[in-house]
């Protein structure tokens, strides 16, 4: 406990801004390393030193040090954490693989931070990600099927789509607690994916394709030139990918920060005692599950013109479940938690091409044990700190 | 429309909504005793279906032909093995959670589905793809005005109906079901009667899990087939049964069990579009029921105590 009572020096007796840069710095390679390396002992390698080092880190008093700089220096760490993701998306320039799979946990981070306002903050668990994730990719679809609309708007579209639906849902959902909401989107996810099996619409069973993204005439799907060197289309996809997860990221952490959050926060607690202490419970309900469906619609509109094909069977039951797994394995209500945990459960079984099969079982156990034994998630939510600069007396 | 095809889909609502009854039987007794919701329940009747399924293949290895007698012996095997699972699932990942957030063991169950259905599709040999579930029942028929009623259906039917007055009675008119439904209405004062709480919770895990094995065989009897994704989906249907009809009420999983297969029978045959629309219509008005009735038709009488 050094660090509370002389906030100067941090880890290791280093100022906590040269530990933070370091930290990211350290994570931004690590992450590049993890995104190349080919070989399965490579990975595992990685995957054995991320275990360890995250263990010993945290036994030295690494987070504390962390949350300081976070605190103390949010500009600078916020800057460096950005330049980091961009370094990391231009040093892999090249690759199309790699890349793919950033922008995938990219986006199901985004949808992820959507979930954990709905789940995390309020209390609302949703079963539906999924079904909220291939609204945005259908409407995706059929927008540049069918219309001209530019392709920023469809993002937008897939986000409003998403929120429209979600109203049809706001009835039950609020009216119902606990159990008999879960039902609600359960039923909800099943039916969902059932309509687009049966429907021939949109594509039945085989799915549709998408268009590409383009940004003020510039196609995406078109190899992007840097320095004389020809980058892979991904490039595109990934910055894109990268600005809405920062962008989800920032709004959500506001929300969370503001009286709407503290608001979200205190329905989760006690919904009795919110609605005696005069606080709407409808509309935070309300304004949560949009919120959250919003950014499942937008990032699932992009999925879609990435992988510019689509079909029911990526819009599954169990896909939800592997999102709600994601906000429940970072730690309900931390930001921090969902990208880490967005990371393991997208980018591992991708790079562990053994595991790809074993996924669902093994994320399964994974959950299971995590809630037997550590059920506040891998980096769990601090409490509020209401003052700023106020400290609990030791 | 003919009587005779109408005929045939009532038999076969009723036949699903038997099953449907018996899953959220489950439901609904795990929900009575401890207040939480175990959704791993449709894949274990999906394990209870293929335990069926794997002694079949060991009592035919064995040489026994008698169709009875394998159902017999099919039933008690495949019923004892799942209520063994149900009782160590209550046990070990039910229990410890006890104190947690109500959602923390709903999860943790519905991971625990996950994790077994993808073991039987990885683990189980040819997991993957559905198996013949043998056809034991006699299937003679008798010609009813335009439509066969079979006896497969009508014993299948019958037995699921029985089973469901048996539990019933069980519930209703034991001393242990006395005991589940004293830890269902207040922990602390059964315990402090003398009831041991941790083998009543343990006992009625095992009972609905036996329940949910009976279902399983009816289905693999009824459909001659068993694959690894039934319980999902079955489970689901289980689950909104119980929900529709009002948690911790046997009476109202039995009304919302063959309301669910009412609903799929009418999304079937009644409705204008086409009828592989049946489960959208049925899990729409599922949700437009929640929205209306937000605890069940058959309520549970509770209120917040502030």
């Amino acid at each position: 406990m050094t660090d509370k009572t002389t906030p100067k020096s941090g880890w290791l007796g280093l100022p906590p801004l040269a530990v933070g840069l370091g930290a990211v710095a350290a994570t931004a390679v690590y992450g590049w390393l993890f995104l190349l390396a080919e070989s399965e002992i490579a990975v595992l390698g990685l995957v054995a030193l991320a275990a360890l080092g995250g263990w010993a880190l945290g036994r030295t008093g690494l987070p504390d040090t962390l949350d300081a700089a976070m605190r103390g220096h949010g500009r600078s760490m916020n800057g460096a954490i950005l330049l980091g993701l961009l370094a990391v998306i231009f040093l892999l320039g090249e690759e199309h693989f790699p890349l793919l799979m950033l922008t995938t946990m990219l986006l199901y981070m985004t949808v992820a931070l959507g979930l954990n306002v709905q789940f995390g903050l309020t209390g609302m668990v949703n079963f539906a990600g999924a079904a909220f994730f291939g609204m945005g990719a259908y409407t995706a679809a059929v927008l540049t099927a069918h219309s001209a609309v530019p392709p920023l708007l469809i993002l937008v579209a897939g986000g409003v789509i998403a929120a429209a639906i979600g109203f049809l849902l706001i009835v039950p959902v609020v009216r119902t607690a606990g159990h008999y909401s879960a039902v609600v989107t359960i039923a909800f996810g099943v039916l969902f994916k059932t309509f687009l099996e049966v429907n021939d619409v949109l594509g039945g069973p085989q799915g549709l394709m998408v268009g590409p993204m383009k940004l003020f005439g510039w196609d995406f799907n078109s190899s992007p030139v840097l320095l004389g060197v020809e980058m892979s289309f991904y490039v595109n996809y990934a910055l894109l990918g990268g600005g809405l997860a920062v962008l989800a990221f920032v709004l959500t952490q506001r929300l969370e920060r503001s009286w709407l959050g503290l608001t979200l926060d205190s329905v989760r607690l006690d919904e009795t005692a919110s609605a005696c202490f005069g606080l709407n419970v409808v509309r935070a309900k309300v304004l949560a599950f949009t919120f959250g469906n919003v950014l499942a619609g937008v990032a699932g509109a992009l999925y879609g013109m990435m992988i510019s094909f689509i079909a029911p069977n990526s819009f599954t039951f169990a896909d939800s479940l592997l999102m709600v797994s994601i906000v429940l394995l970072g730690g309900l209500g931390s930001l921090w938690g969902t990208a880490l945990a967005a990371a393991i459960v997208v980018l591992l079984p991708e790079k562990l091409q053994i595991l790809q099969e074993y996924r669902f079982l093994l994320f399964s156990g994974l959950v299971i044990l995590m809630l037997l034994f550590r059920p506040q998630g891998l980096l769990p939510r601090k409490v509020r700190s209401y003052f700023p600069s106020w400290r609990p007396q030791q | 429309m003919d009587i005779g095809l109408l005929g045939q889909y009532l038999a076969n609502g009723v036949m699903l909504g038997t099953m449907y009854a018996l899953v959220a039987v489950g439901f609904t007794l795990f929900f009575g005793v401890l207040d939480v919701i175990k959704f791993s329940h449709g894949d274990v009747l999906m394990l209870g279906s293929f335990t069926g399924f794997t002694v079949y293949i060991g009592v035919l290895a064995m040489g026994i032909e008698n169709p009875w007698l394998m159902i017999a012996v099919i039933l008690i095997v495949s019923i004892t093995t799942t209520a063994a699972v149900g009782a160590l699932i209550a046990r070990y990942l039910v229990l410890p959670l006890k104190s947690a957030p109500p959602l923390n063991i709903l999860l943790i169950t519905l991971m625990l589905g996950t994790a077994i259905r993808e073991a039987v599709r990885l683990f189980y040999p040819d997991g993957s793809n559905p198996k013949n579930f043998p056809a034991l029942l006699p299937t003679a028929s008798v010609d009813l005005g335009g439509f066969a009623l079979r006896a497969d259906s009508v014993i299948l039917v019958g037995a699921g109906i029985a089973v469901i007055i048996g539990l019933n009675l069980l519930i209703n008119r034991t001393r242990l079901g006395l005991a589940i439904r004293a830890v269902a209405q207040d922990e602390e004062t059964a315990k402090i009667m003398g009831i041991n709480y941790t083998l009543i919770v343990l006992v009625t895990f095992a009972i609905g899990s036996g329940a949910a094995a009976f279902a399983g065989i009816m289905n693999g009897l009824y459909y001659n087939e068993v694959n690894f994704g039934m319980g999902l989906l079955l489970g689901l249907i289980g689950f909104s049964a119980a929900i529709i009809g009002g948690l911790g009420n046997i009476y109202g999983a039995i009304l919302g069990g063959f309301l669910f297969a009412g609903l799929q029978t009418v999304g079937a045959v009644a409705l204008p579009f086409a009828s592989a629309y049946k489960d959208v219509f049925a899990f729409g008005v599922v949700i437009a029921l929640m929205a209306w009735k937000p605890t069940g038709l058959i309520a549970e009488r509770s209120s917040d105590r502030v």
